[in-house]
């Protein structure tokens, strides 16, 4: 079977936006959770991403790990990571004004952007990887790294969402979530349910943090903050604390940026994104599936 | 509503993370390459990209400077004093260039400024030293606006006309192409002259530009605009742009968006680091670039720096922006011994006068303070650069 050229470029700028989009996909889950759960806008995210990318870089060039376990050391340290986070930093704060918490986490972002500049500098750094395989499906060209991006974040999003479904955490969660008072008097431990939320959401940014280094090849100490930015832009977009929302979002943002680019605009592919928060927050502040579902995680 | 205001606030708060993520990327403290200081100095400021984006073409500019200095006070310095290096990191920043500039001017008093290494950067520092009259020699920006600031502005390397020219006559008679691409990084101006050129050079000699591209520095993903340059099918491409960002695009464009080993990438000074093998791995095999210098040049100054270079900085090779630091720290040592003094004025006339050999070429400035010298064109192949030919300029 033959394809146009016009085809061609078509499903393979599809390809390219899909793989970006996974990625938003999965930062802005981290953050749709810990919104959906204590309304607070983790603005630190995107640097645990960051920190993710950075942990995955010395599970491979230090103790040279494979892909996947280094996949899984990086997920449990960021995971470990949330949990301290939210101790220290969010928890005191719990009940006070939520712009409090919110200064926090700028405050925390900046920590974790200069603490890593200060430790392994500025210079970009190369991620270590093997050699990508590459198909050629009609004249459309599949590389090895895009189908391990998108496998494993639907695997990921696979599994978070059995986690918040099926099992007895996720549905303590899904009860914190919609009103934590009434959470507590039925005896579920809020600050474990809290905990746990930060440390699943923290787990999938590390993840994406380290599929962005083997997509893309790089790790820096300021990557974290457009990537942030941006899985935020795809959260609202999808409606802030509803997971599939942050799913879609970040697809739909994946694509729109790359078909910016693909009609010759790519300067303006980071202002689209921006664009498209402006113009959610004005038509739709609910998200695109801010009134279908009520369920919260 | 409550919410709407809240994510507003919250965006607001966000956009100011990244401004100050602008401003403070490096608390890293910067080593001063001179002597200690004493009454009897003469003070040379530098402005150069210790950190940030293109750290590594800031510290090979340093080593040559320093290299340069310490050669020169150890021969007893010039007009019988020693010379102290003030360096100044611009983070590889405008802004930071431009404070730099006040600073080692007002501030340290130095007698004339190296730097910087991008013609961004040195374009943001330039006006500065012009009002102040302060002479400024940049190492190693090729942007021809640089020395158009004013008249206490100089260089020590070429300009783009000429690079862009030598790589699109390069692509022309040695490649055989009638079609190119180029990709732009719409955020650098070296970037945006260097397009300008070569699509100008190119068309002229019956090529045809059939994919015009942009992407700004800091971008991670060019998977969007490779696959648009692959399906216009160009023969060349052309990425006058720097090695952080070319690197990345090298690998992605085989191994994500799969070009074909036919596709010649091609480029300029820009690509000159060590990290560009790093990020892109075998892609980088078979592409050239231009360049300021080789190590592989046949004379006895090359040598004798490149021996000198190693003794120093534990057996680095100098890679060409340390070459036209080098030269540039000799062009002003040079000047002071011939003016005699470091006043302003006549320190100025005599830069503009400077005769010397450097390692990077004879450099004898024109009428608009830039340097005519040649060019190496250099293959990058099995993870190393290559001599591959020297164009001299017409």
């Amino acid at each position: 079977m033959d394809l146009s050229a016009k085809t061609i470029e078509f499903l393979q700028q599809l390809i390219n936006g899909i793989s970006l989009g996974s990625v938003y996909a999965l930062v802005a889950l981290g953050y749709t959770m810990v919104y959906g759960i204590i309304k607070l806008i983790n603005f630190a995210h995107g640097d645990v991403f960051m920190l993710g990318a950075v942990f995955g870089y010395f599970a491979i060039t230090m103790f040279g790990l494979s892909f996947y376990p280094a996949l899984i050391v990086s997920m449990v340290i960021c995971a470990a990571l949330g949990v301290v986070m939210e101790r220290i930093a969010y928890k005191p704060l719990r009940n006070s004004h939520r712009v409090a918490s919110l200064m926090t986490a700028v405050g925390l972002s900046l920590f974790f952007q200069n603490f890593t500049v200060y430790r392994i500098g500025a210079q970009p750094k190369a991620f270590p990887r093997s050699a990508p395989v590459n198909w050629n499906v009609f004249g459309v060209n599949i590389s090895s790294r895009q189908v391990l991006i998108l496998a494993t974040a639907v695997v990921l999003m696979i599994a978070l969402h059995f986690i918040v479904q099926k099992t007895k955490m996720g549905k303590a969660m899904r009860a914190v979530s919609f009103d934590r008072d009434a959470a507590m008097l039925m005896g579920i431990n809020v600050n474990n349910t809290i905990s746990f939320t930060f440390a699943i959401g923290s787990a999938l940014a590390g993840a994406a943090g380290v599929l962005v280094g083997q997509y893309y090849g790089v790790v820096n100490p300021l990557m974290g903050t457009l990537y942030g930015l941006k899985a935020f832009v795809a959260a609202v977009l999808g409606g802030i604390g509803i997971l599939p929302g942050a799913m879609l979002g970040g697809l739909f943002l994946g694509l729109a940026e790359t078909g910016v680019s693909a009609i010759g605009y790519s300067t303006f592919r980071d202002a689209v994104a921006f664009a498209i928060l402006i113009i959610i927050l004005i038509f739709k502040p609910a998200g695109i599936l801010g009134k279908n579902t009520r369920e919260k995680v | 509503m409550k919410r709407k205001l809240f994510l507003i606030i919250a965006l607001l708060m966000v956009a100011s993370l990244v401004l100050s993520a602008c401003t403070s990327k490096d608390p890293a403290p910067v080593n001063n390459g001179g002597d200690k200081p004493t009454g009897e100095t003469i003070k040379i400021g530098g402005i150069l990209e210790m950190t940030g984006n293109i750290a590594s073409f800031g510290q090979s500019s340093r080593n040559g400077i320093v290299l340069a200095f310490e050669e020169i006070n150890a021969k007893g310095g010039v007009l019988g004093k020693q010379i102290e290096f003030v360096l100044e990191d611009n983070k590889s920043i405008q802004v930071e260039s431009a404070t730099a500039a006040q600073k080692l001017i007002q501030q340290n008093g130095v007698a004339a400024i190296l730097g910087a290494v991008a013609s961004s950067n040195t374009l943001a520092a330039a006006p500065i030293a012009q009002d102040a009259k302060i002479p400024l020699i940049s190492p190693s920006s090729t942007n021809p606006a640089v020395t158009e600031v004013g008249d206490y502005i100089f260089r020590s390397c070429f300009i783009d006309p000429f690079q862009g020219v030598v790589m699109s006559k390069f692509a022309i008679e040695n490649l055989g192409a009638k079609t190119a691409a180029i990709m732009t990084d719409n955020n650098s101006d070296y970037s945006i002259g260097l397009t300008e050129v070569f699509k100008e050079a190119f068309t002229a000699a019956g090529g045809k530009i059939v994919s015009e591209v942009a992407y700004v520095s800091g971008d991670t993903d060019f998977n969007s605009i490779l696959t648009s340059v692959k399906n216009a099918g160009p023969e060349v491409v052309f990425i006058p742009g720097y090695y952080d960002s070319v690197g990345l695009i090298l690998d992605q464009a085989k191994n994500n968006v799969g070009f074909s080993s036919d596709i010649v990438f091609l480029g300029t000074d820009g690509w000159d680091s060590p990290t560009l093998f790093d990020l892109a791995g075998d892609s980088a095999n078979g592409t050239y670039f231009s360049n300021h210098y080789s190590p592989d040049a046949d004379s006895a100054i090359v040598k004798d720096f490149i021996a000198s270079y190693k003794a120093k900085f534990n057996g680095a090779i100098p890679d060409a922006l340390a070459a036209t630091a080098y030269d540039a720290a000799y062009m002003i040592a040079a000047a002071i011994e011939s003016a005699g003094t470091t006043d302003a004025a006549a320190l100025r006339d005599a830069i503009a006068a400077v005769q010397l050999e450097g390692v990077s070429g004879n450099i004898k400035l024109n009428e608009k303070r830039d340097p005519v010298k040649s060019a190496v064109v250099i293959k990058i192949d099995g993870g190393a650069q290559t001599y591959y030919s020297t164009v001299e300029p017409n």
